[in-house]
């Protein structure tokens, strides 16, 4: 694998993660539990895209076959998709959502944190922007864990059964592959088992304020980064490249 | 428009000499565009009837996410999928700014979620029509906000303030939506024949619809006269119906697309054009809940509640052991 191959492996990656989070989240617009949800999960899932735009499109440029952001995201299959599984899961309840955003955000403030110290500054500057929203997703997410775990005996059931629901689906985020080195040893990107121990700690401190308990078991589901996904990515793709396949060639 | 046939409650206008001194004086505020602001005196009339424009008005921007929501997962490019999240995001923060205007009234949100829910309340009769291809989220757009736009602009002078300063910001989003809807309907008359076929689809479907947001003509109706000298109406339904013909009959003859209207022609004389009302029945069936999504709209508004009442106590109670906690330290 040569240095530019890994670094399209990684962005992708990184693409892939906020395109598939973000058509998720938007599936929530007009259907939350109140008005100001709407509101923000509507800007939550608006990140992402935007984000996605800026990954896919530096992908796009190192792999130098001319594909733009969009013929990524609407042209590849699912085997060619490099998302976690955690984020295609499906929202489930708005705890379940909650859950898979809080800890997806808690790993993605890590690694645009890291990644603003990037040797390439194109990824440094991308990181730059993309981390100030992270943040921000990352504090609302958490206040709602803790709000919502420490809140009634039925939003606390709920928030524990999300979190045991997702935590298998959380490793991944730290796995390393042959991609994950060579571009840590580029200096490009951290290694991801690199972030597990802060993310344990942050997690950590969150969930034991919210009163849920870590689940127990080691047990890590994967696939997602090398393109071996859940059943769920085809039906997100089957809607969200419909358009683009039915009618080649349009411009929209 | 989106508040249709809001009655007031009066029975029609009264003249000076029957008015009490309050009333004397605050019709004098309002003739003299002074804005009314919630703690001053005001007609218990005046505080019903706009509890009820400002509500039906605030149900149809957030009942409104739903057509347009259901085209985000599938909009055709990134671009698309961001400019209509912000839209639909703006459309939430106009049904929070609303509700807010409703609440200095001394009506709660909450009241108004279950009148919505329980159909006392109505939201626009134009969201209850499908968005059945993409050209539709352009013609949203361009036509349903760009009927929107008509009435909102005048209401940025309402007497009562609140009213008017939600108004004035909702206009400035509203006339970006309308301008990236007919950006829209630009990329699909000008595109493929495939999305030429879409346009005028989109076309045809709603223009009818959009030209019933106005509402029935109200020039012999006792409400819209009493809202008219209470300046929470400032023209009457035909006048915005004509003048949005007039501005969307070119716009329409640019993209090349057809408006599905035989009679509809240019008079030299009164410089309007002519054209055909929409089916008042259609109008009046679809109010009364039986257009193709009335029960999809409000089922999904209402399941939304009901599925987040768990969030809503669960975020309550954190908030009370919180304030519990605060108060024993």
């Amino acid at each position: 694998m040569t240095r530019d191959e890994a670094f399209f492996e990684f962005l992708l990656r990184m693409g892939d993660n906020t395109l598939i989070l973000g058509h998720r989240v938007s599936e929530w617009c007009g259907h939350s539990p109140v008005l100001e949800e709407d509101i923000a999960l509507a800007n939550t899932a608006l990140d992402l895209i935007g984000q996605t735009q800026m990954w896919l499109g530096l992908a796009g440029e190192i792999e130098g076959k001319g594909r733009s952001a969009d013929d990524l995201a609407y042209l590849r299959d699912a085997w060619d998709f490099r998302n976690v599984l955690l984020v295609e899961r499906p929202n489930g309840d708005f705890g379940q959502t909650i859950m898979r955003q809080f800890l997806f955000d808690a790993w993605h403030s890590l690694m645009l944190g890291r990644l603003m110290q990037s040797s390439d500054t194109r990824v440094a500057e991308i990181a730059a922007k993309a981390s100030k929203e992270a943040a921000y997703h990352l504090e609302r997410s958490a206040d709602l864990v803790v709000r919502l775990g420490d809140g009634t005996a039925e939003s606390h059931a709920r928030m524990q059964a999300a979190l045991d629901d997702h935590w298998p689906y959380t490793g991944e985020l730290f796995l390393s592959d042959a991609a994950d080195k060579a571009v840590a040893e580029a200096g490009l990107a951290p290694d991801p088992a690199s972030l597990k121990e802060e993310w344990d700690e942050m997690v950590t401190r969150v969930l034991t304020e919210a009163t849920l308990a870590i689940p127990e078991g080691a047990y890590v589901h994967k696939g997602g980064k090398a393109g071996t996904h859940t059943e769920h990515l085809g039906y997100i793709l089957a809607q969200m490249q419909w358009l683009q396949r039915a009618y080649p060639g349009a411009t929209w | 428009m989106y508040a249709q046939m809001v009655k007031s409650t009066g029975k029609g206008i009264k003249s000076r000499e029957e008015m009490t001194d309050e009333e004397r004086q605050f019709q004098d505020r309002v003739d003299a565009d002074e804005k009314i602001e919630p703690k001053d005196w005001m007609p218990e009339g005046y505080r019903k009837t706009l509890i009820r424009q400002i509500g039906q008005h605030a149900h149809s921007e957030i009942v409104g996410q739903l057509p347009e929501g259901n085209w985000i997962t599938r909009a055709p490019t990134l671009e698309r999928k961001a400019i209509l999240l912000a839209k639909v995001q703006d459309e939430a923060g106009h049904g929070l700014y609303l509700y807010c205007a409703a609440e200095t009234l001394g009506v709660s949100r909450d009241e108004l979620m279950e009148k919505l829910h329980s159909g006392d309340m109505k939201y626009s009769s134009i969201f209850n029509y499908p968005t059945l291809n993409w050209a539709d989220i352009g013609a949203v757009g361009w036509l349903v906000d760009g009927a929107a736009i008509m009435n909102q602009v005048p209401l940025q002078r309402t007497s009562y303030g609140p009213y008017s300063r939600a108004m004035i910001r909702i206009c400035k989003e509203e006339s970006f939506h309308q301008r990236q809807g007919y950006d829209i309907m630009m990329k699909m008359a000008f595109g493929t024949e495939d999305q030429k076929k879409m346009a005028q689809d989109a076309l045809n479907r709603f223009w009818y619809p959009s030209l019933m947001m106005f509402g029935p003509s109200d020039k012999d109706s006792v409400h819209s006269a009493q809202s008219m000298a209470w300046k929470i109406k400032i023209n009457t339904n035909d006048e915005l119906r004509q003048k949005f013909v007039d501005q969307t009959v070119p716009q329409a003859e640019y993209l090349g697309l057809t408006v599905p209207d035989e009679n509809l022609k240019w008079n030299e004389e009164t410089g309007h054009y002519e054209f055909t009302e929409p089916d008042w029945s259609e109008f009046f069936e679809v109010i009364k809940g039986n257009g193709p999504c009335n029960k999809e709209r409000l089922g999904a508004r209402v399941k939304a509640w009901e599925d987040g009442a768990w969030v809503r106590d669960g975020l309550m109670a954190h908030a009370e052991k919180k304030a519990a906690k605060v108060a024993a330290e």
